[in-house]
This record gives structure tokens, C-alpha cells and sequence, in this order.
């Protein structure tokens, strides 16, 4: 089940994405994934345990919906990096935090983070 | 002189026409955002009768509500009670006492927060607390913990039961401006986590945000000030609305400053008609 994509070149150019299923590719290395995972369980940083039922995570929400099968449902790691960067853009009223948007994370720990929810 | 009130009583009868023509027409009026406000809740949890949300989230959750139903056996806020009781009842040094300031009553809860007209400003009960001491020669105390606390809580157990009544009067522009500025804190998303306070009470209320259960909107102002067990003291609304400030990483207000003293006429006024009973305990 460990599926990772690699950021795939032609986010470059958003609009060729469109309806194109991006299949996981390369491993992202052990070490991005321990970040993502830690940035993404820190109650400081990600939080997001907050909100979703994470594998692994301790007294989860439920405010939003568990994470999981997450290379079944964002088959694009666009999709999935722009939903943890900014979720105001596909829901305009969402709880969820704008976390690239409000620079709450690096774009070295969205990447991470993506890198981590991938083996979900 | 009869004619005269005859005319002010016409004016008076013409003014209300044009308030309720305006209200027709769907300009903002507080009577239609309370009703919508309310309806709300009422139809998200059907089961929860309308008094019982003054109990937040233990109205939403049997486990919840029945380890918090213990702790009320014992209530950790009795002690601030009494010493309230004690402060109300010793004179202040120039012999008068807090009911010289209160017209010799007590449970005066459900007359705050308030529009005032002289001073043009929202006043709440700790504020005239302290402007009762102020004017009597003594030093105002602190707005979000300690001996202010216990006051407010003799003043608030005296109170119970209660009704919530706030009123915006609808012939003061500035009476709904504060209420308008109040209802635009609440709904406006702020803070490095971008949350406004009606995502976490209103959006989701019954859900749990890690291991918290959030309460409802509706029920948050009957029952001030709370011994919570976090803090390990008592505290006031506004220590809440500061707390829930700084956890979405925004910058506090100042107790009793406008921001929150507008905030709480809006929010008190959305719990209009729900049960006064305070002080209580929180998780
Ligand atoms: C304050 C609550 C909250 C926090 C914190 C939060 N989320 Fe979310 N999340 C939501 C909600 C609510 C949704 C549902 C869609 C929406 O409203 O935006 C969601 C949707 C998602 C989705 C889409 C899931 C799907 O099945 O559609 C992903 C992926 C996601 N969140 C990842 C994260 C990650 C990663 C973090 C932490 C870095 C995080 N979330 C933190 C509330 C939150
Ligand atoms: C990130 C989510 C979040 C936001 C945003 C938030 N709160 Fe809270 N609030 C909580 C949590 C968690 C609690 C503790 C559990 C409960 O009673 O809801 C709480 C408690 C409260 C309480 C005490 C309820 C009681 O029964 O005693 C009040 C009042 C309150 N919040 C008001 C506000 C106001 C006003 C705002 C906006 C200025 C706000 N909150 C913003 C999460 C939030």
C-alpha cells in the first residue's frame, strides 16, 4: 500500500492536469515521510489530528473526514498538495486551515506532509 | 398637554411602521437574526430541548454531561459564591456597599449586557461591578480572574434562573451599530488558522476537535463566570473569548474592551430567552 508520487512535472501546466489520473510513480524517501508524518501529528504544526481520524494518530477528531485511501481519492498530487496548501479554494467556508496560504507550513513541509498522507 | 402626548404617541406609532416596513424589505434587523440564529440550532439537535443548551456541550453528549453531572454534586465554584457573599455584604471603606449601587438588589444578572444611552457603549456587569468600586474610593479589580470572579459569581447564583434579555432598542443607530460590529466579530475569520468563531460554534458544534466536543453558539453566555478545570480557577466570559482567540493564533482583545464587550451583546442577545444559570464548570 505504500504508494508515492512523484511531483509530477506538468503541474507546470495546470490546465493539461485536468482529468488526467497521475498513477504513483518513485518512493518518496523514509526520511520526508517521517518529517510529514511528524509535522502532520504536531500539535504545533499540522495539527491535523485536530480534525481527521489519522492511522496511527492518538484521540483524533471528527470534524473532517478520515485520511485514508488517500492515492485512491487524490489520484493527482496536485489536487492533494492544493487541498492541505489552501482548502478556501475548493470550499470556500472551510474549517480547514489555509496552511501554505497562511505560511503555517513550509512548502518543504507540504511537500512532506503530501509525501506522508500518500501512504495512508 | 394631552394633545402633545397624543402627537409623540402618533410619531411614535409612525416610527414603528417605517422599522417594520424596512424589516419587510430584508434590511438587517436583530428580531430576524435571532429567529434564524436560534432555528438553527434548534433543528441541528432536535432532541435538546431549548433550555438545556444552556448547558453547551453537555446538552449534545449523555457521557459528557453525566461525568460533569458529578463533578456538580460538588461544585468547585461554592467557595467563590461565599466569598462573593462576603465582599456584596462588607461596606467599602467609605460605608457604602455594592447594593447602594444596584438600587439594594442583587440579582441583577439579566440586566447586562446593555445599551447605554448616555454613554453611547455596550456595559456588561463586570464593568458596572467595577465602576461600582471605582466610584466608591476603591481600586477596580481585574477583568479575567480573581476576587471579580467571586462577585460575579454571588451576583450570578443570586440570579438563576433568570431569562436572557438583551435588547438593541430599535430607535438607537448606535445601539445596532455596536450590535452590527459584535455579529462581525463573530462571523469573521481571524488568526493565523483563519477561524471565525461561528466555524468552530456554529459550523460544528457536537463534534469533536481532537478531544474537545464544541459547544454550541447557543448556550454560551448563560453561565459566566466558570470554574474550568484547565484553568484550575475561575474565570470570565471574556478570559473565554481570549483563549478562544489565541487558539486560532490571533491576537486577544482587552477584557472589557469594545471588541468584546460588543461581541457579548450580539452573542447574549442570539441567547435571548434561554435560562441565566450560572456560575457553572467546564471541562
Ligand atoms: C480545523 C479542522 C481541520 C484541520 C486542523 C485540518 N483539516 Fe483537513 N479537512 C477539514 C474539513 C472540514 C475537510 C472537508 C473539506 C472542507 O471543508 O474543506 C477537510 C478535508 C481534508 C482533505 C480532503 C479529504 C477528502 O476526503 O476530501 C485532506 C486531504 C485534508 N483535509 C488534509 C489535512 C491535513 C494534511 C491537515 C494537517 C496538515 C488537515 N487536513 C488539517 C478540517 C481540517
Ligand atoms: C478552533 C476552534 C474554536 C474557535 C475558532 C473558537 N472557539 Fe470557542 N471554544 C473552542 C473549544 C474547543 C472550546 C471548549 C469546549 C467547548 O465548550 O466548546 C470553546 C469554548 C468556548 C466557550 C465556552 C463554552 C461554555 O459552555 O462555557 C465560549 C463562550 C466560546 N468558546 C466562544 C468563542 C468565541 C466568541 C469565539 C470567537 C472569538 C470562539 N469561541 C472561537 C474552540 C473554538
Amino acid at each position: 500500500m505504500r504508494q508515492n508520487n512523484k511531483r509530477p512535472a506538468a503541474c507546470l501546466f495546470p490546465a493539461l492536469l485536468v482529468g488526467v489520473f497521475h498513477v504513483a510513480a518513485a518512493n518518496a524517501d523514509d526520511a520526508t515521510v517521517a518529517l510529514g508524518k511528524q509535522v502532520a501529528f504536531d500539535s504545533g504544526k499540522g495539527n491535523c489530528l485536530a480534525c481527521h481520524m489519522i492511522p496511527g494518530g492518538e484521540s483524533p477528531g471528527n470534524i473532517g473526514p478520515p485520511l485514508l485511501a488517500m492515492s485512491a481519492r487524490f489520484p493527482e498530487r496536485a489536487v492533494l498538495r492544493a487541498q492541505v496548501s489552501d482548502a478556501t479554494v475548493r470550499n470556500p467556508d472551510s474549517i480547514m486551515l489555509p496552511f501554505g496560504k497562511h505560511h503555517v507550513l513550509s512548502e518543504q513541509e507540504l511537500d512532506a506532509v503530501v509525501d506522508f498522507l500518500y501512504t495512508l | 398637554m394631552s394633545i402633545r402626548i397624543h402627537k409623540v404617541a402618533g410619531s411614535i406609532t409612525a416610527f414603528a411602521l417605517l422599522v417594520s416596513t424596512t424589516i419587510c424589505l430584508g434590511a438587517p434587523s436583530p428580531d430576524t437574526d435571532l429567529a434564524k440564529f436560534q432555528r438553527y440550532f434548534s433543528e441541528r439537535f432536535p432532541a435538546v430541548p431549548f433550555d438545556d443548551f444552556a448547558n453547551g456541550s453537555y446538552a449534545l453528549d449523555p457521557v459528557l454531561r453525566e461525568n460533569w453531572e458529578a463533578i456538580e454534586e460538588f461544585p468547585p465554584y461554592e467557595t467563590a459564591i461565599e466569598e462573593g457573599r462576603e465582599m456584596w455584604e462588607t461596606p467599602f471603606r467609605n460605608g457604602k456597599s455594592y447594593a447602594d449601587c444596584f438600587g439594594g438588589e442583587h440579582a441583577i444578572a439579566n440586566r447586562y449586557p446593555h445599551w447605554d444611552a448616555d454613554r453611547r457603549m455596550v456595559v456588561t456587569l463586570p464593568m458596572a461591578l467595577n465602576e461600582c468600586r471605582t466610584a466608591n474610593g476603591e481600586e477596580p479589580l481585574p477583568y479575567k480572574k480573581g476576587k471579580l470572579m467571586s462577585v460575579l459569581a454571588f451576583v450570578t447564583f443570586e440570579s438563576r434562573g433568570q431569562k436572557t434579555a438583551v435588547d438593541v432598542p430599535a430607535e438607537d443607530d448606535d445601539a445596532l451599530a455596536a450590535y452590527e460590529k459584535g455579529k462581525a466579530f463573530f462571523y469573521t475569520r481571524r488568526g493565523q488558522l483563519n477561524l471565525s468563531c461561528a466555524h468552530c460554534h456554529v459550523a460544528y458544534p457536537g463534534q469533536l476537535l481532537r478531544s474537545e466536543t464544541l459547544s454550541p453558539a447557543l448556550g454560551h453566555t448563560t453561565h459566566w463566570p466558570v470554574y474550568r478545570s484547565k484553568w484550575g480557577e475561575m474565570g470570565s466570559l471574556h478570559r473565554r473569548f481570549a483563549g478562544c482567540n489565541e487558539q486560532v493564533r490571533a491576537k486577544a482583545f482587552d477584557a472589557q474592551g469594545e471588541e468584546y464587550r460588543d461581541l457579548e451583546y450580539f452573542l447574549t442577545y442570539m441567547n435571548n430567552g434561554l435560562p441565566l444559570n450560572g456560575p457553572a464548570s467546564r471541562k
